[in-house]
């Protein structure tokens, strides 16, 4: 390899280590930042690795499982009450007034976005339904005991047809 | 030990194998993206959870995957036009980027319909969405470097720079959903082990991953081919060729 090749190569290579480290160094410390969501774990008892616990009146985002028959429905308008919670044992309440989407079900991963109304009280003022990394026909689901039905929101019995 | 390879970067012989290797690549595409995607939406059982809306998958996995990997060809073709000064190499990154750049848009454009639905929004600024947002950024800004010089050897220096810098995005792309907690789900297809995808969703959307890597393979030797041509007009080769297809 001649010299003048051999200069812009080092060049080059030094060019993309040097933006490398600067980015690694750069999203080290935003690390705790670039999170999404906070868990429920992290509300309750702060962030494992700074401490930060999210103060009453904070706008944030909460992340987690909805907890299973804890979904309270008010009969005469859109009020939803729901817990989340986490497999490190955190555990939040959300109440929430609006449409919920349609992937919204019990068990469900979902993040919700509002105001910590008080310490383990979020009111929500956007929810959105998380899915995980699993895609599966429904026999093969109901065989692995994962069958997801869509909430019952009417007394009602759900229409026949329209069930995953 | 290279030598050989250098021969091609003679624009001359590289426009040549590019039109020999063209046909098979749009062959492959067609037939490839043919057989994915009506195995895909049309056969694939539906998902347990999403039903059939989960069948979008089979356009924006293999978009958003191929918006990497043609990030990481340019960004190839650009350093090794760099350090040894090939042109042909820079031409090569000079016809991708719009590709890719087309591609990153349909990956957003597809996952913001799939996320409406499933999610409940269109748009949310976690990690994977905005780094693939950077994405389509790095492309536009090498496009605009690369269009906005005179002397081309000059544009391609710049944007080639940015190319190369831009790498350091696709780590980011791929991890940002291991590294943070993020609305994505993280990765279905794994290398190392067992995707968490059954079988018959599976290989139609491989099926497809590969199709499109082949797809953009064509387009980006179309678009090669043109980039030769328009840069070396003043050759005697070119001008015969002109001629030639003239007299026909």
């Amino acid at each position: 390899m001649n010299p003048r090749r051999k200069k812009r190569l080092t060049l080059a290579v030094a060019l993309i280590a040097g933006v490398a480290a600067v980015a690694s160094l750069l999203l080290y410390a935003l690390n705790s930042n670039l999170n999404l969501f906070y868990t429920p774990y992290e509300i309750v008892h702060g962030k494992t690795d700074t401490g930060v616990k999210p103060e009453v009146g904070q706008r944030i985002r909460v992340g987690g499982m909805v907890t299973m028959g804890s979904m309270k429905r008010d009969p005469d308008s859109l009020h939803v009450e729901f817990a989340v919670h986490d497999s490190a044992g955190g555990e939040v309440h959300v109440t929430f007034d609006d449409l919920l989407p349609d992937l919204f079900r019990e068990g469900q991963g979902i993040v919700a976005q509002g105001v910590l109304v008080e310490s383990g009280k979020l009111q929500a003022t956007e929810v959105l339904a998380k899915h995980d990394e699993n895609y599966m026909p429904p026999e093969v689901a109901e065989a692995m005991g994962q069958k997801h039905e869509k909430l019952d929101y009417s007394e009602q019995k759900p229409s026949e047809g329209y069930q995953y | 030990m290279w030598k050989w390879l250098h021969s091609y970067a003679d624009p001359e012989r590289a426009y040549k194998l590019s039109g020999t290797l063209l046909p098979w690549f749009s062959a492959l595409a067609i037939l490839l993206i043919g057989t994915g995607s009506i195995w895909g939406l049309l056969f694939a059982p539906t998902d347990y959870q999403q039903g059939d809306s989960y069948r979008i998958i089979f356009i924006h996995v293999p978009a958003a995957s191929m918006s990497m990997a043609a990030y990481m060809g340019m960004a190839v073709a650009s350093f090794i036009g760099l350090v040894w000064q090939i042109k042909s190499a820079d031409w090569a990154a000079a016809a991708i980027a719009p590709i890719g750049a087309v591609i990153t848009f349909i990956a957003l454009l597809t996952g913001a319909a799939w996320g409406k639905p499933m999610w409940g929004t269109w748009w949310v600024w976690d990690a994977r969405l905005t780094s693939e947002l950077v994405l389509l950024f790095l492309y536009l800004g090498v496009i605009s470097l690369y269009a906005s010089f005179e002397d081309k050897v000059l544009a391609a220096r710049a944007a080639g720079i940015l190319a190369i810098v831009g790498v350091i995005n696709i780590p980011i792309i791929k991890y940002s959903v291991d590294w943070w907690s993020s609305l994505h789900q993280p990765s279905t297809i794994k290398i190392t082990e067992k995707s968490t995808m059954s079988t018959d969703m599976l290989y139609p959307l491989l099926i497809n991953i590969f199709g499109f890597g082949m797809m953009i393979g064509a387009i980006t030797l179309v678009r090669y081919r043109a980039e030769i041509l328009a840069r070396n007009g003043m050759r005697p080769w070119v001008r015969e060729l002109a001629t030639a297809e003239e007299a026909k």
